[in-house]
């Protein structure tokens, strides 16, 4: 499933995948376009689009204020949609967002309206935070109808057959949840990663972790300790949120953004281990 | 202990929808509540049982009220949830739960409150069975209920605010939600009312289901019969359900459910606010707070802030068994407006000398307006005592300008 899909295609080129996450519309719908373009530039391999809902309760308070300041700009799912098409990106767009979002789209009833508009819209996967991998099978269809991945978060507290439900269930890659807790940058990286790496050290999907991810150095240790992608969200929200609290020009957001895309992308390569640092 | 064998299904209702990080913690507890309170493993439904009679006051009593049943021409009954310790239902479940996470070795209680009532509870329990507890309650909930967050902290209870939204019930259940998913090893958060992922729904209720088993047996002891109604209030639906699920097979009883119709049932769609808390008569199916229920949305399914008089009842979603039942036309979904259940405080306060939540006097304004819908004997829930609330009613009651014969008194008694 993973290598016939966008998604999949990044991983098969080998390099570790570097996944920033931004909210759509944070903190106004145009600036938000060039934010997204400038972290393709800085090196991105696949980005994740938030989709704004209300009550975000797998997400910590830089993410949460990030959702308000885009819900208050007028982000609804059809501008979201609009937002994807008007992206001049050529990486894969994977859309985070909560199951009632979903669940609610269109005149039928059912997660397949959302997926199809997103599919038509050129979304490549979903991630949904709070969808376990039990009550996925309606969106699970959906997505394999019209060819979209769908991703599912693996956390510090998933064991035993849990792993197994959701390896039936994922596509693209698994998120491998760096720590327990809510989303938000940290000063260190958790030893719950190794841990959750080594569970999953079997399964053939890629593995991207994330949660809690600030700095090149986490990218590099955390691509060392075996992860095919790192996943960054607050890190770069907070750009985008001091950006916005003092005026600063687009452009020189945009800027820093790619650089610090950069950062973690350069970091992400260091971490792979080399011939010599594999003996 | 009652239960169906829903597996966490009401019809459709229901689930488990929450970050992953949770789900081994929901698994464990659905485990810990069928091998406790089902099957009563190592005697944890007697010892329950005993700290709801020798700490809680169980039972609470069946009265007959004579001036209301004057009033209305038909023989009114109070289950009095009142005089439950703590001053409402509300501990019957933060006992039951407090207990349980005892006996699932956990170290610390976090839970979420609206009115109060619920933190209070959850206080008292914690502090009766000697568990660390946190209460997250929104900003202006802690404004407008102040003296419930001195008791919780006086029995020992840290209270956090929530700023998030507009800092009211459903904003402190998303806060809890991040807590829990960041100390679940060693965390149980103590829900409030039957909503959020299985099994929370099918354990509170079961919690709450006393009042009704009592209320069956002290109505069969005073008339000899089964009531014609049950009337109790509906926000997230845990007294309506604890006072329901006793009589659900029996189908001459009429079951119903009074929710908040604040200031209009008409939506503010560009707001995003309902000016009500009627999820079961207006809301539409979704997901919110780990469940798929009837919430207050918008057409793209964002949650809208909701609206009641009543802190307790102001919230945007409710319990998914009790969605159900009102579907397969089991319970009956009304409302009364925030006049009608100040108007309903004052005069019940009055009448029977029994001060109600403000909460509960919505299913008293059911009956005002109504006294013909209920039969020849009802039992109205007194889900909880209207001490909380007086700040409140003294204040809501000049706004609404209401003629009511005691709120002068009131209002003067409050300006010394």
């Amino acid at each position: 499933m993973t290598a016939n899909s966008e998604i999949g295609a990044v991983f098969e080129a080998g390099e570790p995948a570097f996944i920033p996450y931004l909210v759509a519309g944070d903190p106004e719908y145009e600036a938000s376009l060039e934010y997204i373009e400038a972290l393709e530039r800085g090196g991105a391999d696949i980005i994740e689009l938030g989709l704004p809902f209300s009550e975000p309760i797998a997400e910590g308070p830089t993410i949460q204020n990030a959702i308000v300041r885009s819900l208050e700009g007028g982000m609804t799912p059809d501008r979201f949609f609009s937002f994807v098409e008007e992206l001049d990106v050529e990486i894969p767009l994977v859309c985070m967002t909560y199951y009632n979002l979903i669940y609610q789209y269109g005149s039928e009833s059912g997660p397949r309206p959302f997926v199809e508009r997103a599919a038509e819209a050129g979304i490549a996967g979903l991630v949904v935070p709070d969808l376990p991998a039990e009550e996925a099978d309606p969106l699970r269809d959906a997505c394999d109808e019209y060819g979209l991945d769908l991703v599912f978060i693996v956390a510090p507290t998933t064991r035993g057959d849990r792993l197994e439900t959701i390896m039936e269930q994922v596509s693209g890659y698994v998120y491998v949840q760096a720590r327990l807790g809510t989303t938000g940058a940290r000063e260190d990286v958790s030893d719950q990663t190794d841990e959750s790496l080594a569970r999953l050290r079997e399964w053939d999907v890629p593995k991207a972790v994330g949660f809690g991810i600030k700095t090149g150095e986490h990218a590099e240790r955390i691509v060392s300790a075996g992860a095919d992608g790192i996943i960054v969200g607050s890190a770069l929200v907070d750009i985008v949120a001091e950006g916005a609290e003092s005026g600063e020009s687009t452009e020189a957001v945009a800027d820093r953004l790619e650089a610090k895309a950069r950062e973690l992308k350069e970091g992400a390569l260091r971490g792979v281990p080399t011939a010599e640092s594999s003996d | 202990m009652t239960t169906d064998d829903t597996n966490g299904q009401f019809g459709g209702y229901g689930g488990q929808y929450v970050p992953e990080a949770l789900m081994p913690a929901i698994e464990e507890l659905r485990d810990a509540y069928e091998r406790y309170v089902l099957e009563n493993e190592d005697g944890f439904m007697n010892e329950l049982r005993a700290h709801l009679a020798d700490f809680g006051g169980r039972p609470t009593p069946l009265q007959r009220a004579d001036q209301l049943s004057e009033r209305y021409d038909t023989e009114v009954y109070l289950k009095r949830e009142d005089l439950l310790h703590g001053g409402a239902h509300k501990l019957n479940n933060a006992l039951g739960q407090v207990l349980l996470a005892k006996y699932m070795g956990k170290e610390r209680i976090i839970a979420e409150t609206g009115a109060g009532q619920h933190g209070t509870a959850t206080a008292m329990a914690a502090a009766h069975l000697d568990m660390p507890c946190e209460i997250f309650m929104g900003e202006t909930d802690i404004e407008r209920q102040r003296p419930n967050v001195f008791r919780m902290e006086l029995n020992g209870a840290t209270v956090t605010p929530v700023t998030t939204g507009r800092g009211t019930l459903k904003e402190a259940i998303s806060e809890t939600m991040r807590d829990w998913a960041t100390n679940v090893e060693d965390t149980h958060y103590v829900i409030g009312s039957i909503v959020g992922p299985d099994p929370f729904p099918e354990m509170v209720r079961d919690f709450q289901s006393v009042i009704g088993d009592e209320a069956h047996e002290q109505i069969l002891a005073k008339t000899g019969d089964a009531p014609d109604s049950i009337v109790a209030c509906a926000g997230g639906g845990s007294n309506t359900m604890g006072a329901f699920h006793e009589f659900r097979d029996k189908e001459d009883v009429d079951l119903i459910a009074v929710e908040a119709g604040g200031s209009s049932l008409e939506v503010d769609e560009e707001a995003g606010v309902a000016p009500n808390s009627a999820t079961l008569s207006t809301g539409e199916e979704g997901v919110l707070h780990g469940a798929r229920t009837k919430l207050l949305q918008d057409e793209d399914g964002q949650i809208m802030e909701s609206h009641s008089v009543s802190a307790g009842l102001d919230y945007s979603g409710v319990g998914p068994e009790l969605a159900y039942l009102v579907d397969e036309g089991r319970v009956d979904a009304v409302n009364v407006d925030d006049e009608v259940a100040l108007e309903s405080f004052h005069r019940v306060s009055r009448l029977e000398g029994v001060i109600p939540a403000l909460e509960t006097a919505h299913a008293f304004g059911y009956l005002e307006e109504n006294p013909d819908a209920v039969g020849d004997v009802t039992i109205v829930n007194v889900s909880g005592r209207g001490d909380k609330d007086l700040e409140t009613v003294v204040e809501e009651t000049k706004a609404h300008d209401l003629d009511v014969e005691t709120a002068s008194t009131v209002l003067q008694e409050a300006g010394e």
